[in-house]
């Protein structure tokens, strides 16, 4: 995201004129304050160390890991030990290594599943809250429809017909979360659309998307930011669950949750082949909620 | 009321409507001839073709639908593809198995959940309130298998005090109850605690800061008295709502967790149908599960309405 200025500006502010006037000027003294009132908050600084590290391993893990995470041995069930810090895995493979491997198929499956899911729901909740009436209600149905199944008996159900593929882990997830987007980005275009500008846009003639999207949609940032940092910890929560039931990525994939299912198998001989996968998926997912927690604090204020 | 309540209940019966054709034209996009992954691949052509006549599946969609639902409400839920048995006493003893599961675990945790968010809300913003609410979101947070592999390496293989595979245990006996039922269940308590205490704190919060808690303060009530009879009360309403959402969410949570203590529920059965392609079973557990869903959300409804005058159902 890039905090200059669209280049072209059709109506500059008159030289001299009070920069509190000028829009644009405004907007980026907002922005500003937003990001300094972000940095402030110690449980968004927290969150953001965690994720920050995670990002960083998923994208560098091949630069750090002192073993290939695929490499097989014959000393198989080792504890940890200075050779291999996490211990090695049933295949004798190096569990440090995987698990710095196993970050980037989620932070990879997770972000893609929430931008496509956010995208879909800005879209029908747009239209629902600003046409009400008959679109509104039969959205609202099929919402309702969506929302009566329990998350992951929609993902199993979908899974188990599509097929086991990333690409389908991901457009499951995108699907479910398009209706619960939608019902937050409704309401708050419930608020908007009584407000003036809306009417005064109205008055002028312009057309319904072109008052849903260039109108309303920039007044819902806030709302729709909080709600997208939010479904992206659901969307970890969910491929790494889909993953470890079987339906998500297959063997040898270091992902965290096929790990922990098959290490689960060895429970009794080998804990750490679960558990260090385990804590790195919890730190993930405890900082991108504080990561959500403090920025819906920041938005409210 | 009764206008509302058959309101309610119609709207009810369009979304179970929608979610069975979602369910149906889900399974239905599994790829390949029904016939020939039922037969496998060393079957003719002409074999396959007669098992997809018998089955219907050679049929229009809508005509394949219709033939399913009506089956399906009248009684008869089709054979299964893989158990060689009918789908619904497969189904319903599934079901069985995993009430007694679920209702194990909230008759535990609704009392504490509720205690422990009346109690963050009378310490409203001290320490107490505080480790009680991050506890609470923290436990939302995690996966329910995280936390499943966890207290089961903890207490069913280093202290080895409980079974890491749960049976249906014999009703007779509740101490077998809690030997079978207590490690699949701590995962799902974790989450119903984290939900419900938040909201009993939220409307506890609300009610105190009401003018009839005041009013009941300064008329000389004793504390215990204003908080049983003016607080609790009003503050609990909110509690049963999300109670009647929570239980959609458990039956979710015991597909992880049914399949992580081995324990024979509908969970377990609906996954199990999912991976290998019995599509009766599949369709008939997910309607069952949306039915289950539904009902506990109108039963919290009419409970909500019933228990508080105030509020008229749209």
């Amino acid at each position: 995201m890039t905090t200059e200025p669209p280049p072209i500006a059709l109506d500059p502010a008159p030289a001299g004129a009070d920069p509190l006037f000028d829009p644009r000027h405004a907007r980026r003294l907002r922005r500003r304050e937003f990001l300094r009132a972000l940095v402030r908050s110690k449980t968004f600084l927290v969150g953001a160390i965690f994720v920050g590290f995670w990002v960083l391993d998923a994208i560098f893990w091949r630069a750090i890991v002192p073993h290939n995470p695929d490499t097989t041995g014959i000393n198989t069930f080792a504890g940890p030990s200075s050779a291999h810090w996490f211990g090695t895995d049933n295949l004798g493979r190096d569990v440090f290594s995987r698990t710095l491997a196993g970050a980037s198929s989620v932070l990879v499956i997770a972000p893609i599943a929430t931008a496509l899911g956010v995208a879909g729901g800005i879209v029908v909740g747009l239209t629902a809250g600003y046409y009400r009436g008959k679109v509104d209600a039969v959205i609202g149905r099929i919402v309702d429809a969506f929302l009566s199944l329990p998350l992951i008996i929609i993902a199993v159900l979908v899974m188990a017909s599509l097929g086991r593929e990333t690409r389908n882990v991901i457009l499951v997830i995108a699907i479910i979360f398009t209706p619960l987007v939608g019902r937050t980005v409704r309401s708050a275009v419930l608020v908007e659309r009584e407000r003036e500008y809306v009417s005064a846009a109205r008055l002028r003639g312009e057309r319904g998307s072109y008052i849903m999207y260039a109108e309303i949609l920039p007044n819902i940032t806030g709302p729709v930011l909080v709600e997208t940092t939010i479904r992206l910890g659901y969307a970890i929560f969910t491929a790494a669950t889909l993953a470890f039931l079987g339906l998500g990525l297959q063997p040898p994939s270091p992902d965290w949750g096929l790990t922990i299912a098959q290490g689960y198998e060895y429970i009794s001989i080998a804990w750490w082949i679960i558990v260090f996968p385990a804590l790195a998926l919890a730190t993930l997912i405890v900082g991108v909620n504080l990561l959500a927690d403090g920025l819906r604090v920041v938005v409210e204020e | 009321m009764a206008r509302t309540l058959l309101l309610r209940i119609g709207q009810a019966l369009i979304t179970l409507w929608i979610v069975s054709i979602l369910v149906f034209a889900a399974a239905q996009v599994i790829p390949g001839d029904v016939g020939r992954t039922i037969l496998g691949p060393y079957a003719t052509n002409g074999q396959v073709a007669q098992l997809d006549h018998k089955l219907g599946t050679d049929r229009p969609y809508v005509q394949q639908y219709w033939t399913w639902i009506t089956d399906f409400v009248r009684g008869d839920w089709g054979e299964s593809a893989v158990q060689n048995q009918p789908v619904r006493p497969l189904v319903l003893t599934a079901f069985k198995n995993s009430l007694y599961l679920g209702l194990f675990a909230l008759v535990l945790i609704i009392p504490i959940s509720i205690g422990f968010g009346v109690l963050a809300a009378l310490h409203y913003g001290k320490a107490t309130d505080r480790i009680i609410s991050v506890t609470g979101l923290s436990l939302i947070a995690l996966p329910e298998f995280v936390m499943g592999v966890t207290v089961a390496l903890i207490f069913g293989v280093k202290l080895r005090w409980l079974p890491v595979d749960s049976s249906v245990p014999s009703l007779a006996d509740p101490v077998d109850w809690f030997r079978q039922f207590l490690l699949p269940a701590i995962p799902l308590m974790f989450v119903l605690f984290g939900y419900i205490s938040r909201m009993a704190r939220a409307g506890t919060v609300e009610a105190l800061q009401s003018n009839y808690v005041r009013t009941a303060t300064l008329k000389g009530l004793p504390t215990r008295t204003v908080i049983r009879r003016h607080v609790l009360r009003n503050s609990l309403l909110p509690t049963i709502t999300v109670i009647g959402v929570q239980i959609g969410y458990l039956v979710g949570g015991l597909v992880v967790i049914e399949t992580i203590f081995r324990y024979p529920g509908i969970g377990q059965l609906t996954l199990q149908a999912a991976l290998g392609h019995d599509l009766p079973t599949l369709q008939a557990a997910v309607l069952l599960i949306a039915i289950v869903y539904m009902i506990s959300n109108l039963v919290a409804d009419i409970l909500y309405t019933v228990l508080n005058p105030r509020v008229q159902l749209a």
